[in-house]
């Protein structure tokens, strides 16, 4: 039997193989994501970011508690954490705090390695998670890795976005700066039986008040358009902010509830769409970008390109001109 | 395309909670270019078993300082095999007496290493058997 009908009968076993094989981008794993493709779409995603040792992991493993108790979903979790710059090895920590998933066939937890990619997730983590969805899982939570303020990829692929902060993590001009605030659906203040959990509040809500509401213009099918903001409209979804102590299970409920609204929120307003649109528009043109390439290298203008390197790196030549002379003089 | 990653779980069954030297060794592993995923303390073999299974390891090492390795080895060994990973080496470090040495050798067990075992040894040998 083919690796991907076992997937979608649910094998456990040829579901972790067949996830090895996309991350490796091998040529097994790029035809079974073909085959797959048309199951994909039904999964809700869910993704989860924040400052290293905010409670990212402990957030998703009581979230992941939490859908299971209420519904009959299952549950994927892809916890993504920094590959070693030098050696490319890794230690992949987060499921050191999911023990309490363990023996749930309904849940299944699989770590990645960024692999030199730097947006917070790996490059591959997207097409983990259309298996993930392929494979009938309904809820995906996204971990990234403890990010700072500009790993903002999570925003591209999940549909909701929590951002994880902590008190004591930064004050008011950190919360101003642009970057992984703006890319919250959802704020949630995590260990907040800590002193300063007020301040870090009071900050948010300061940013959040100054950015709503306010006029947001955002590209869509490659046009500006922008959507009228009063404090009223119910169009506009202003990110709630909500305390939780992970270790113990406190706030979960209701930050369940805000996810669910906010899916509802997109799904009435036309963005879940919109945003299933932009992840898949980029990931085709990432897709292009590399065959083009690929396919430029091909043959003889490999050399030819190694040429121009040395010309560039002796200063003979800038990198425009460099471009512009392996597209045979055609203007860049 | 990616090059193969060796993928390696690091765990520690049972209940004694000394978990240096598995760190000690998930850095090493790392340092020499592979993807460690740490499952922290006192895990239960069924554990072990299903996290080998999701993250689909080519190793596992285990870290048992508790004298309980004559039980925990081979039931994790079997459930490795009722998953149908028959194919992933196990290896085991921490206090582990000569005489029993030989039975788990017998049983499946990879590699045994006591204290004072050099990481570059561990490094070796688990390239090693992954190639096979």
């Amino acid at each position: 039997m083919s690796l991907t009908k076992s997937v979608l009968e649910g094998n456990r076993l040829a579901l972790a193989r067949l996830l090895s094989q996309v991350e490796n981008d091998s040529p097994e794993g790029r035809s079974a994501l073909a085959e797959l493709f048309q199951h994909t779409g039904q999964a809700q995603l869910i993704g989860i970011t924040g400052a290293p040792g905010t409670g990212k992991s402990s957030l998703v493993n009581q979230l992941a508690l939490h859908y299971r108790k209420s519904t009959d979903k299952k549950i994927a979790i892809v916890a993504v954490d920094p590959s070693s710059p030098f050696t490319g090895g890794a230690v992949l920590g987060d499921r050191v705090r999911m023990r309490d998933l363990a023996g749930d066939n309904g849940i299944f937890i699989r770590s990645m390695a960024t692999r030199g990619s730097l947006g917070g997730i790996a490059q591959k983590t997207a097409s983990l998670v259309q298996v993930f969805d392929a494979a009938g899982y309904e809820i995906i939570l996204i971990e990234t890795v403890g990010a700072g303020q500009s790993e903002v990829d999570v925003a591209r692929l999940a549909h909701t976005t929590l951002v994880v902060e902590a008190p004591g993590m930064g004050d008011e001009i950190q919360a101003i700066k642009a970057g992984i605030l703006e890319i919250a659906d959802v704020l949630v203040i995590n260990k907040a039986d800590r002193p300063g959990v007020e301040n870090t509040e009071r900050a948010l809500r300061s940013t959040l008040e100054l950015a709503h509401p306010t006029k947001r213009v955002f590209r869509h099918h490659g046009k500006d358009m922008s959507v009228a903001a009063s404090g009223d409209d119910p169009s506009m979804w202003i990110p709630p902010i909500h305390k939780t102590v992970a270790t113990e299970g406190r706030g979960i409920p209701e930050l369940a509830d805000s996810i669910a609204k906010h899916a509802a929120h997109l799904r009435q307003s036309g963005d879940w769409r919109a945003r299933d649109r932009a992840r898949l528009e980029s990931e085709v043109e990432a897709l292009l970008r590399e065959t083009l390439m690929d396919r430029f290298l091909e043959g003889a203008r490999k050399e030819k390109y190694d040429e121009m390197i040395e010309q560039v790196l002796s200063r003979n030549i800038s990198p425009h001109e460099a471009v512009k002379s392996l597209l045979d003089g055609k203007q860049v | 395309m990616t090059e193969k990653k060796i993928r390696v779980l690091v765990a520690k069954p049972g209940l004694d909670g000394h978990d240096r030297g598995a760190k000690v060794v998930a850095r090493a592993l790392r340092d020499a270019g592979m993807e460690v995923i740490y499952t922290g303390l006192r895990q239960t073999p069924e554990m072990i078993a299903e996290a080998a299974l999701q993250e689909d390891v080519d190793v596992v090492g285990l870290s048992i300082l508790s004298g309980a390795h004559m039980a925990l080895a081979p039931r994790i060994l079997e459930l490795l095999k009722n998953n149908g990973q028959d194919q992933v080496k196990v290896f085991i470090g921490g206090i582990i007496p000569d005489e029993d040495m030989p039975r788990l050798r017998e049983m499946g067990i990879t590699g045994i290493y006591g204290p004072g075992a050099s990481t570059e040894d561990i490094i070796k040998d688990v390239r090693e058997a992954v190639q096979e």
